[in-house]
Formats: C-alpha cells, sequence, structure tokens
C-alpha cells in the first residue's frame, strides 16, 4: 500500500472520510436539498467528486495550505461540501454568520488573515467586496448563486460551477492530486476556526483540530446510538458550532444524509417533509412549536379541547416514564397507546417529530413546560450543555436519567468540577487548541492541565448532574444578601405563553424588575378572542389587557417563589413591556439567539432605572438605537406596572 | 423572436397621437411615447391624470378614438386583450386582482395559460392526467417553480392567497405576470401600499427581472423615491396631456412637472 493510501486508510480527517464513504457507500445519500420544490439527492460518491472539482479548483486559483478560507451563506449543500474542498488542500474554513454585517466582519477577517471567501449569494459578495480593500489578504471570492451577478466584473470572481470546471481540467492532468492533498492531512491538524461572537475587544477564534472534533462527535453519537441511517434537517447557522457538529463532524463520522431546506422560511413545511431521526434546536425553536399547537387547539371545538386536555394531563403524568421505560400501570398504559392515535401522533406528525430517534435543545435554558410536553408526547428531547471551545461536546442527558432541571451527566471522558465561586470547570477530548492569535484570552480560559474555565455558574445535584444557572458575570445580588441570577428568572417568566423574551434587572438594588417582550402571535390571538383591536406590534404591546394577563402570570411566578425563603427576595416586583420584539440585527441578541445583556442593560438603562424608582411610565425614542437624538424620532411611552409582592412575613403568620 | 426584430431600432412600443374619451370626459388627449427595448419606463402624474388608462390603452383594454399604438413595429389599432397577452404582453393590476381562494402556485400556474400547448392538452388526456398532459404541467410547473424561487415565495407555495399580506399579493401578482414570459410587463403601481422593506424587495425584484430576462418593463407609480432610483425614462401625464418626457433628472427640473405636482396659482 503507498503512503498516500494508507494515510487515507487512518480517517483521521473529515476529507478522508469523505473519500471513505464515496468508496463504501457510493450510492447512498449524503445531501438532499429542496430545489424548484423537489428533494434532489446527492450520493456520497457523486459528493466526494463535486468536493474534488471544488477543491482543486480552489488550488487552482491560489489557495495553499494553512490558507484561511471565509464560508458564509446559509446551509447548503455546495456550502457543506466547501468545508470539505478547503480541507482537503489543508487549508483552514472560517464559518461566519450570514446576517453579520461587514462592520462586524471586519475585524474577524483581518484578525484570519483571510485568502478568500466563499459566498452563497449577491449579499455576502458585497459585504466582502466592501471590504476588499481593507484587507488585501482576499484574492478571491466564490458565489454559489447566479442571481445578480451578472454584471459584476472582476476577475478575483468565481462562481462554483467554473471553479469545479476549473478543478475539473486540472484533474484531468495530474489524476491524483486530490488524494495526494488529502494524505498530507493528521488528526492533529488545526480543522477549523470557529468565531464565538463576543462583546468587547479583539474577536475570539476557537482553533478545534480535527481529532479533538472526531473524538467528541464519536462518544456522543455512541452515547445516543447514532448511525447512518439517521436523517437531519440542517438549518442551524454554519458558524455555530452545534451545526458544525451534527451537521459536519458527525454527518461524516455516522455517515448519515442532511437535508438543506429550501429557504430559511420553509423550515416547518421542510421539517414536515423530512420527518427528520436527529434533530438540535435552540429552546426558541421548541418554544415556536408549541405555542403553535396551543394556539391551534385553543381555536378549535369545545370537544377537541376537552379530549386535548384530557390526554395532554394524561401524558404530563405518564408520558415520560413510558419514554424512560420506567414502569407505568397497565390502565394508564392502555389509554396512552389510545391518545397516542388520537392526539400525540398527530400532533408529533404535524410537527415532524414522527421518527425522532433523539432531538437535543442546547445553546439556551429551555423552560420546564416546553420541555416536558415533548417528552410526554412520546418526543425524546434531551438537553445538553456544549461551548464552542469543548468541540461541542461536554454534558448531554443520557436517555434513561432526563431531569428537567439539569442539562445531564458529564459525556465519557469529560471530566468536570465547580470552583468555590460557582464556575463550572471542564475537561474533554474536545478541548480547543486556544484562541486564534489571541494567547491572552487562551491563557485566561484554559489552564495547562487542559482545564477549560467555562464562564458559567451552575450546581451539581446528587446524581451528579449539572445545572446551568446564569453566566457568572451576571450573577448579582438582590439587598446586599441574596444570590440573583437573572437568567434563572428569565426562563421561569419564559413559561408564560406570553412571554417571548424578558429582560431581568435588579443586581445591587433593593428588588427585582422585569423588561418583558411579548410574544405577538399568542398575546395577539388572545386580544382577537377578546375583541380588542391593535394595529402594529408597538400598539399590541401596550393594551391593558396584555398588561393584565403578563400581571397574571408573574404574580404567579411570585407566589411560587414567595413560598420559599431563598427565592422570597427574588420576586419581580415591578414589570413594563417593551414596545419592540429583541433581535440580533439590533445587538441585542447574539447571533444564536442569547441575550446580550451588557448591550440591553445600557441601551434600556433609562427603562431600568424608572423600574427601580416611583415612576409609572417611561418614555424613550421608538428606535433605541437613536435614543441619542431622540428629539427627531418618535418616542413611545412605556407603562410600568406593580405586580403582587409575598411578603415573607405574611408567610410566616 | 425574429433576428431581424432584434436589430431593428430598439423601439418595443410607441404610442403615437392617442387619445381616449369617454363620453365628454378626455381620459388622454393626443399623447405619444414610446417604450425602448430593455429599459424601466415609468408612467407618472398626479391623480387623474390618465395613467392607468394609458396602460389600459396599451394592454388593449381600452379602444382610443384617435391615434395608433405600434408594438414590435407592427400597427395595432384595435388590440383586444387576449391579443396582447398572445403578443407577449403582461400586466399587473392597481389593486390586487387574483383568484383569492387559490394557492400561490396554482395562480401562478394561471399565467402559463398561453403557453400551453393547444395540441397536448386535450380533454381525454387530461381528464384522466395522462401521457401528454401530464408532460407538459410538469414543464410548466418548473417554470412556475423557477419564478418562486425567483421571487423567493417558496414558503407560501401552498397558501391560498387571500390569507397572505398585501405586500406578498402583490408578489404572487407579479409572478403571474412573469409566467407569461412577456416582453413587456406593464406594472400599475406595483408598490401601493406597501411598507418600506416590501418597497426595497419589490424594486430589487423589479431591477432583477429587467436584468436576468431581459424584460422590458413599464411602470406607474406614486412613489417618487422609487421612480426616479429605477427608471430610465419617465413620461409624466396631467390631466390627460403629456407634460414631459425624459431620464428622471431632466423630469425633476421640468418646471410643468413642479407645478404639476406642488400646484400653480392661476
Amino acid at each position: 500500500m503507498s503512503d498516500a493510501a494508507s494515510s487515507i486508510e487512518k480517517k483521521d480527517t473529515f476529507p478522508k472520510l469523505l473519500l471513505h464513504h464515496a468508496a463504501v457507500n457510493g450510492n447512498a445519500p449524503a445531501y438532499r436539498q429542496k430545489s424548484l420544490g423537489i428533494w434532489q439527492t446527492l450520493t456520497w460518491s457523486q459528493a466526494a467528486e463535486k468536493a474534488e472539482h471544488m477543491a482543486l479548483g480552489l488550488q487552482s486559483i491560489g489557495l495553499n495550505r494553512d490558507d484561511k478560507v471565509a464560508i458564509i451563506g446559509q446551509n447548503t449543500s455546495s456550502l457543506y461540501l466547501c468545508f470539505a474542498a478547503v480541507q482537503a488542500i489543508g487549508a483552514i474554513p472560517v464559518p461566519l454568520y450570514p446576517d453579520s454585517n461587514s462592520e462586524e466582519l471586519v475585524d474577524i477577517l483581518k484578525q484570519s488573515e483571510i485568502k478568500g471567501a466563499i459566498c452563497q449569494d449577491q449579499e455576502q459578495v458585497d459585504k466582502i467586496e466592501k471590504l476588499k480593500n481593507e484587507i488585501p489578504s482576499i484574492q478571491f471570492i466564490v458565489h454559489e448563486e447566479l442571481r445578480g451577478m451578472r454584471n459584476y466584473v472582476s476577475d478575483q470572481l468565481y462562481s462554483i460551477d467554473a471553479l469545479e470546471q476549473l478543478g475539473h481540467e486540472k484533474k484531468s492532468i495530474s489524476s491524483d492530486s486530490f488524494r495526494n492533498s488529502i494524505s498530507k492531512g493528521i488528526g492533529s491538524d488545526l480543522a477549523i476556526i470557529i468565531y464565538t461572537p463576543g462583546t468587547t475587544g479583539a474577536p475570539k477564534g476557537v482553533m478545534l483540530s480535527y481529532d479533538a472534533l472526531q473524538k467528541s462527535a464519536r462518544l456522543a453519537a455512541d452515547q445516543d446510538n447514532i448511525d447512518a441511517n439517521e436523517n437531519i434537517l440542517a438549518y442551524l447557522p454554519l458558524a455555530w458550532i452545534g451545526d458544525h457538529f451534527i451537521s459536519y463532524a458527525q454527518h461524516y463520522l455516522a455517515g448519515y444524509t442532511i437535508n438543506c431546506p429550501e429557504s430559511p422560511d420553509t423550515l416547518f413545511s421542510d421539517l414536515k417533509d423530512i420527518g427528520p431521526s436527529y434533530f438540535m434546536a435552540p429552546p426558541r425553536i421548541f418554544e415556536r412549536l408549541v405555542t403553535q399547537v396551543s394556539n391551534r387547539v385553543q381555536s378549535a371545538s369545545g370537544m377537541v379541547n376537552s379530549i386535548y386536555r384530557y390526554f395532554t394531563g394524561l401524558a404530563e403524568r405518564v408520558g415520560a416514564k413510558i419514554l424512560e421505560g420506567k414502569p407505568v400501570g397497565t390502565l394508564d398504559r392502555l389509554f396512552y397507546g389510545l391518545g397516542n392515535l388520537v392526539i400525540y401522533g398527530p400532533i408529533r406528525n404535524n410537527l415532524g417529530f414522527n421518527h425522532i430517534k433523539v432531538a437535543y435543545t442546547g445553546g439556551a435554558p429551555i423552560s420546564d413546560e416546553v420541555f416536558s410536553f415533548y417528552r410526554s408526547i412520546g418526543v425524546n428531547l434531551k438537553q445538553i450543555y456544549i461551548q464552542t471551545e469543548s468541540s461541542g461536546y461536554a454534558f448531554l442527558q443520557p436517555n434513561e436519567n432526563v431531569l428537567s432541571n439539569s442539562v445531564g451527566a458529564a459525556g465519557p471522558e469529560v471530566e468536570f468540577k465547580v470552583d468555590k465561586k460557582g464556575e463550572i470547570i471542564y475537561r474533554s477530548p474536545g478541548n480547543f487548541m486556544g484562541y486564534y492569535k489571541n494567547d491572552k484570552e487562551t491563557k485566561k480560559i484554559l489552564d495547562k492541565d487542559g482545564w477549560i474555565k467555562s464562564g458559567d455558574y451552575g450546581t451539581i445535584n446528587d446524581n451528579g448532574h449539572l445545572s446551568v444557572i446564569d453566566r457568572l458575570v451576571d450573577k448579582g445580588e438582590i439587598n446586599s444578601a441574596l444570590i440573583f441570577t437573572p437568567q434563572s428568572i428569565e426562563n421561569k417568566l419564559k413559561q408564560s405563553p406570553f412571554i417571548q423574551d424578558a429582560i431581568v434587572s435588579g443586581n445591587g438594588k433593593d428588588f427585582v424588575t422585569a423588561i418583558i417582550v411579548v410574544d405577538p402571535e399568542s398575546l395577539g390571538s388572545q386580544l382577537e378572542k377578546a375583541g380588542v383591536g391593535f394595529s402594529g406590534y408597538i400598539d399590541l404591546s401596550q393594551q391593558d389587557m396584555g398588561f393584565d394577563l403578563i400581571k397574571k402570570d408573574i404574580d404567579k411566578l411570585n407566589e411560587q417563589l414567595g413560598k420559599t425563603e431563598t427565592f422570597s427576595g427574588l420576586q419581580v416586583k415591578r414589570f413594563t413591556i417593551l414596545h419592540k420584539q429583541l433581535d440580533s440585527i439590533d445587538g441585542e441578541l447574539t447571533q444564536t439567539g442569547k441575550l446580550r445583556r451588557k448591550e440591553v442593560n445600557k441601551r434600556f438603562k433609562k427603562v431600568i432605572d424608572a423600574l427601580h424608582s416611583e415612576k409609572d411610565t417611561v418614555e424613550l425614542a421608538s428606535n433605541p438605537k437613536t435614543e441619542k437624538s431622540a428629539g427627531k424620532s418618535r418616542k413611545v411611552l412605556l407603562k410600568i406596572c406593580n405586580t403582587t409582592f409575598n411578603d415573607k412575613n405574611g408567610l410566616d403568620s | 423572436m425574429a433576428a431581424s426584430e432584434q436589430n431593428s431600432p430598439e423601439s418595443m412600443l410607441s404610442v403615437e397621437n392617442i387619445t381616449l374619451s369617454f363620453g365628454a370626459v378626455r381620459a388622454i388627449r393626443d399623447v405619444s411615447f414610446d417604450i425602448k427595448r430593455g429599459e424601466i419606463r415609468a408612467i407618472i402624474g398626479p391623480n387623474g391624470a390618465g395613467k392607468t388608462s394609458m396602460l389600459n390603452v396599451i394592454n388593449g383594454f381600452y379602444h382610443p378614438q384617435q391615434g395608433q399604438i405600434l408594438f414590435r413595429g407592427k400597427v395595432r389599432k384595435q388590440m383586444r386583450p387576449h391579443e396582447a397577452a398572445a403578443g407577449g404582453i403582461a400586466r399587473t393590476f392597481q389593486n390586487v386582482a387574483l383568484f383569492k381562494g387559490m394557492s400561490t402556485l396554482d395562480n401562478i400556474m394561471t399565467g402559463r395559460n398561453l403557453k400551453m400547448n393547444k395540441w397536448r392538452v386535450n380533454l381525454l388526456p387530461a381528464m384522466f392526467y395522462y401521457g401528454p398532459t401530464q408532460k407538459e404541467e410538469i414543464l410548466h410547473r418548473q417554470f412556475v417553480e423557477r419564478i418562486i424561487s425567483f421571487l423567493e415565495i417558496e414558503a407560501i407555495r401552498k397558501t391560498p392567497v387571500g390569507r397572505l399580506p398585501y405586500g406578498l399579493q402583490k408578489r404572487v401578482e407579479l409572478g403571474r405576470a412573469l409566467a407569461a414570459e412577456p416582453d413587456l410587463l406593464l406594472l400599475d403601481e406595483p408598490m401601493a401600499g406597501m411598507n418600506l422593506e416590501e418597497k426595497e424587495d419589490m424594486c430589487r425584484f423589479i431591477l432583477d427581472v429587467n436584468d436576468e430576462f431581459g424584460t422590458t418593463i413599464a411602470l406607474i407609480e406614486h412613489d417618487m423615491g422609487v421612480v426616479m432610483d429605477l427608471s430610465d425614462r419617465v413620461v409624466v401625464l396631467d390631466h390627460g396631456e403629456k407634460i414631459a418626457d425624459g431620464t428622471p433628472d431632466e423630469v425633476k427640473a421640468n418646471q410643468n412637472v413642479i407645478d404639476a405636482y406642488l400646484g400653480v396659482a392661476h
């Protein structure tokens, strides 16, 4: 066996695995993509051929080993294959969020000295073109879609088709160069740089090796019996570790099929088409689906409603137990079977969850109610705790022991501890190699023995399961005594169907307050039912009825919190409803949907101050970005509402 | 398309000395202008200036009492709407005129009606949906799917259009007009009642249609920003008469136009 062949046989990089699948399961589907309304299949051998042409094409336009290439766009099979093509040459892909603007990208592109960019469409090409003067290292831009590109004239611009053509020509000259190039890669090489959405300072590019990604992908797949028969829908941002983990690393290891949606808007109908067996989503997707179900049931007839209520009540009691294989009475089991026929099955089917073997939610905490809803109707939804720095693998819930308030136990080969401050510290096979060109930050997080400081505040329960409570930096105090973690209260608030987001504050103050962001769908349908008219989101958010409904839900939460000594002081005393939804484009959320607390606290300081004062209204510019020039822009008046605060003394008597 | 036609002077359509009256009301008085191949031509003017009437004349819906229309060099004195459609003129309407109960897909499919092969689609195979009929339908569906993808309305493919917001209905209507593969596309206030984002989207689609398919476009629009950005040439009507004709900059500087829009003391 030649050196090249024996190196490829090791399968220690993703391009080698691609060659392996093409040789072993050449006709099995690697990708499906909906195009012009029809799912088009790309087999492993077609995928390998396409990657080969793209890789050789990239080589002939000047890409070399160790160069960095930005990949920016939505989930398409071509872009996924670009990762393999870039890696085949020994270059390093740097995936970026397609909704970032040029200003957000410039630091990252400068630091990583990218040689070129592979863009999905004109929009992304324009962003990179704009930065070409600032970043002289850019030598080529490749675009997938042709639309709108007709009038672009540049000798640095290539379509993917043109690239493949170049590669095809190169292949006819030397047919072995693809394999030779791949055989030069080894497992300990740098595989990818993933930038984490940092708030300040230099960007943090997490360097991950093939070994780290492969080992953690393998361990996680084994834990859940993930194999080549899985079907997944790839719709999460390419630049998020969670997507890279399941749509790339595990895809290559297990050899299952990736399905790319037609467009970001068709996600839910594509989900129904595919019926994935393995699925990952941030909590907001699961929450949105539950809201849809309950809204639709509410507008159904009274009889349907009572049947639904009866069976979901039953499912709440026994569903999760049946899923975990725990003993359940015969009669209950019988009725659950009936419920499966008339309620649970149809719901699962409608959501596209009928074939789910395992579904994960991660990236942010999920509310208990939503979580148990899915488990009760037989969807094996589990939580994971991952970080980019751990290659997307750290804590996950084992099938037989799923607690809603924890993210599960440490995965195989993961060690962890919680230090005095309550910070979660861990070490795993997926450990990152460091931040790219940023030793200062690396040293802060990663010590010489390989322990990673997560920056998250958490506790360990008796089973050894981890509960993540909040970011450590957000942990504060109320009344200079109580430990205050805004996120845990926000999650409790978000259990209300009308609350989409919440910003809780109170650190260093005497009491807790909340800025509520209402869910337009559920609140809107409630208002419509009551015959209350509204004209747009701002109007909807400031309706008295909305305030009443939210107050009722917060009162309920306060009553719960008031019962225990430790939480009694954390009751939400005052709240207001924000006139807009939080958005990543406005910088209020990260691109994965987490709250940017620092930014939000700064932006809504006026509201937070008013909440902590005696005022009962607060005025601010309808677009908070223009607060400074508030004289010109439109203003909105937000009402502030007091809740029922349960006094501890009252309880004692 | 005949080769000679492509080489001919670029005029796609010209209206010459058109006069249109309804009883005693003169809607259009002696108006002439032309639309060149591949351009975006705007027709603007205050309310009641006769813009929509002009479009209806071009489209063959109204028959002018005087004047003639030259379409692709041929004189059309009395063109009927279906002849106009068959000749390559498609249009959208000021008030959306879609089949509200039908899906987006079906609505756009109706736009293919003229392109269907009369010999392949006859009653018997169509009743049982087999053979040539099936093949024919698949071809048309493919074409329609390309439009759906072009207009980025995949997510509403199966939604009845009556349930769609106004901005999207306008987009579907544009899709139906495109389905006829027109050489000349008439758009009657494509942005009316839209919010800023929808307007921006619509502008992009209009420019892309012009760019990708080389379709000649004549549009009526009230939003001056849109008109000035989009169009190559503008013709201005007021009280049924042409008061200006030229590039957006020329028209903007024209005193008659300023008077017509801002009013003038008599």
